[in-house]
């Protein structure tokens, strides 16, 4: 799975008779290993950008290309298969499954790719304890604060090294302590693992991580530098 | 493509503990699943073993079996279409192991007459002995004695006859007849027995003398009208009925109890069908319910299904998830249903009496007691059809819940 290309990425909304714009022709190419922050006020578009990406929601035109890959034409299974084995999600308001535990949560996607027990175990609790979250395994969510809950999912989606990481504002419920170790965590991982990342965020401290900032508004580009 | 196999676990996880998310519905439904399961076995069991009775009886009290008789005979029941006494090879293979019992019997119309009444009747001409293993006579009678041998000169009638011609036991009655030539044949009889059958119409029609002594009023020494066989399972009669069939000599003619009472050969027939169809009315109440708690369940979480989805499993898995889950539901309330079953018919074994209501019951020519009969193919007829309506009905809820929108899904409230 490499670099990521969209083109022309339009994507509206009907409210009533209402049609709201969530992606105006959007063109953006992201490389390998690149760390990303989308960054804009609320309603930008931000969310509709990374579901698109993700293979979440299909654009009503335009082209969506990872690597070979012509994600926006993908068949419900294959786009699911995909985002099994090369993506990590963390969303923006629901993420974990009541019925598991934290540990079980940060196994599932493993599990659901075939990870053997014992390797997915080991994965998962080394996870926790890197996101502060020891002895909280056996913890359903509605056992855990809001901040836990964020930091449980943020483990998931990066436990199995997926290529391409999409996180909705993954800090919004973290006190700066606990945001500022998660950002250095996805960096080593990006460092050191060319795990690509794409960071919605409206925390300024967030965006001082990223190594180029997107700036969105009405679901247009307005800006892209690099950091 | 990743199969089912691999995914077993954590479907089945997601599938029990979200089974035991609701309790109260859960149980609710567990409930009314089992019910349902029960009352579908109980009551075949009870029907089972009302027509098991009435077919037993209804077999028992005349046709045995198979019986062996003239080709006119069942149109024509008069004393000219009698048949010799067995002999040779066909008395070889009745008497030969296997053949459970039989007996010799003559059947006439007759009337028999009182000092007040008189009435019309079936006269039946048995052999004691032969006959007790048959039809169980013996045991009915209520006042007096069986008859003692081929010869006895005494006659058997039932309570309610007796009613009839303001008659009883000791008192002596006439019985006319006809002899091959048309003569009347006719003869003074002692009462030495009063038999109470189950049913009515038997006590009123059928009395019984013995075999030699009608011969001897017929004028039809070494003739009878009928053989009456009888084996072990009226179920299973087709190897004795080839067997006698063989050794019968031309001109005679064999037929199993399915030929001749065919309304009981049609009871038995239908059984299959009704059981059959009551099983399926109770699943399709049943199924309402189901549907109902599916429903709820998918609808209640929605934004997970959204989630699982969103995170890249396949909707074959989802659908698969939601399908055990209702399959969990299904085994759980069917292993209930059949435990109550089975606690609820032991005790019955030892008979179910319904006399309170058994006036009713003698019409449909069935004792007042009821011995549930449970068979392991009504308990799997029940197993199988609410396990596979109740996962053909849970296809459509689930199908839909694994084509959910995994965004819109994520974003509901
Ligand atoms: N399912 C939907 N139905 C209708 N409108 C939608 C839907 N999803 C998004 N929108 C609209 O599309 C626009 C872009 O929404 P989006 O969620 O991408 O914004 P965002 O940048 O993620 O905002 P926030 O920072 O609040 O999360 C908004 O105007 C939003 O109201
Ligand atoms: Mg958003």
């Amino acid at each position: 799975m490499s670099a990521i290309r969209c083109r022309q990425l339009c994507k509206t909304f009907k409210q009533g008779d209402e049609i709201i714009t969530g992606l105006d022709h959007i063109d953006l190419d992201i490389e390998t290993g690149e760390f990303v922050c989308l960054s804009g006020p609320s309603g930008s578009g931000k969310t509709t950008l990374l579901n698109a990406i993700g293979g979440l929601d299909t654009p009503d035109s335009g082209e969506i290309h990872m690597g070979d890959i012509r994600v926006d034409k993908l068949e419900r299974g294959p786009l699911a298969d995909m985002r099994l084995h090369h993506i990590g999600f963390v969303f923006q308001a629901y993420n974990l499954i009541p019925v598991l535990s934290a540990q079980e949560n940060v196994e599932f996607v493993m599990e659901v790719q075939g990870v053997p027990v014992a390797e997915r175990a080991r994965k998962a609790l080394d996870i926790l304890k890197e996101v502060g979250l020891e002895g909280m395994e056996d913890r359903r969510p509605a056992q855990l604060s809001g901040g836990q809950q964020q930091r449980v999912a943020v483990a998931r989606a990066i436990v199995s090294h997926p290529d391409l990481v999409l996180a909705d504002e993954p800090t919004a419920n973290l006190d700066s302590v606990s945001a500022a170790h998660l950002m250095g965590l996805f960096q080593e991982l990006n460092e050191n693992h060319r795990i690509t990342f794409i960071i919605s965020t409206h925390d300024k401290r967030v965006m001082s991580y990223a190594k180029r900032l997107i700036k969105m508004r009405d679901g247009k580009i307005i800006g892209d530098e690099a950091q | 493509m990743t199969g089912l196999g691999s995914h077993f676990k954590i479907i089945l996880t997601l599938s029990w503990r979200n089974l035991w998310r609701n309790h109260r519905r859960t149980a609710i439904m567990l409930g009314a699943i089992s019910v349902g399961v029960w009352a579908m076995i109980f009551m075949t069991s009870l029907m089972r073993g009302m027509v098991d009775d009435m077919l037993n009886q209804g077999i028992r009290n005349l046709p045995g079996h198979i019986q062996i008789q003239h080709p006119d005979f069942l149109d024509d029941p008069s004393v000219v279409n009698s048949i010799g006494e067995p002999g040779g090879e066909l008395l070889t293979a009745l008497t030969q192991n296997g053949t459970r019992s039989w007996a010799n019997r003559i059947r006439v119309p007759a009337v028999i007459a009182s000092e007040r009444e008189s009435r019309g009747i079936n006269l039946i001409g048995i052999e004691p002995a032969a006959e007790a293993d048959i039809t169980g006579l013996p045991a009915q009678i209520s006042a007096g004695r069986f008859l003692e041998s081929n010869q006895d000169k005494g006659v058997i009638i039932g309570a309610k006859l007796a009613e009839r011609l303001e008659t009883r036991l000791g008192k002596r009655v006439v019985i006319m007849s006809q002899d091959p030539d048309n003569n009347i044949a006719e003869r003074g009889f002692r009462i030495v027995g009063i038999y109470q059958a189950e049913l009515a119409a038997q006590e009123e029609f059928n009395v019984f003398a013995a075999r030699a002594t009608l011969q001897k009023l017929l004028k039809i020494e070494g003739l009878v009208s009928q053989i009456v066989l009888v084996d072990h399972d009226y179920r299973d009669v087709e190897s004795l009925y080839r067997r006698v069939e063989a050794a019968t000599p031309d001109g005679l003619e064999v037929k199993p109890w399915y030929e001749i009472d065919t309304y009981l050969a049609a009871m038995f027939n239908l059984m299959d069908g009704f059981v059959l169809v009551w099983v399926i009315i109770i699943f399709l109440a049943l199924s309402f319910g189901l549907v109902n708690t599916l429903v709820m369940a998918i609808f209640e979480r929605v934004r997970e299904i959204g989630l699982i989805q969103a995170l890249g499993m396949r909707p074959g898995l989802i659908l698969y998830q939601i399908l055990l889950e209702s399959l969990l539901l299904l085994l759980i309330g069917l292993a209930l249903g059949n435990l109550l079953a089975l606690v609820t018919i032991k005790p019955l074994e030892s008979g179910l009496d319904l006399s309170a209501v058994a006036e009713g019951m003698a019409m449909m020519g069935v004792g007042s007691v009821i011995y549930p009969s449970l068979t392991l193919y009504d308990v799997l007829l029940a197993n199988v059809v609410v396990v596979l309506l109740g996962i053909l009905t849970s296809i459509l809820p689930a199908w839909r819940a694994s084509q959910l929108d995994p965004v819109r899904a994520l974003n509901t409230h």
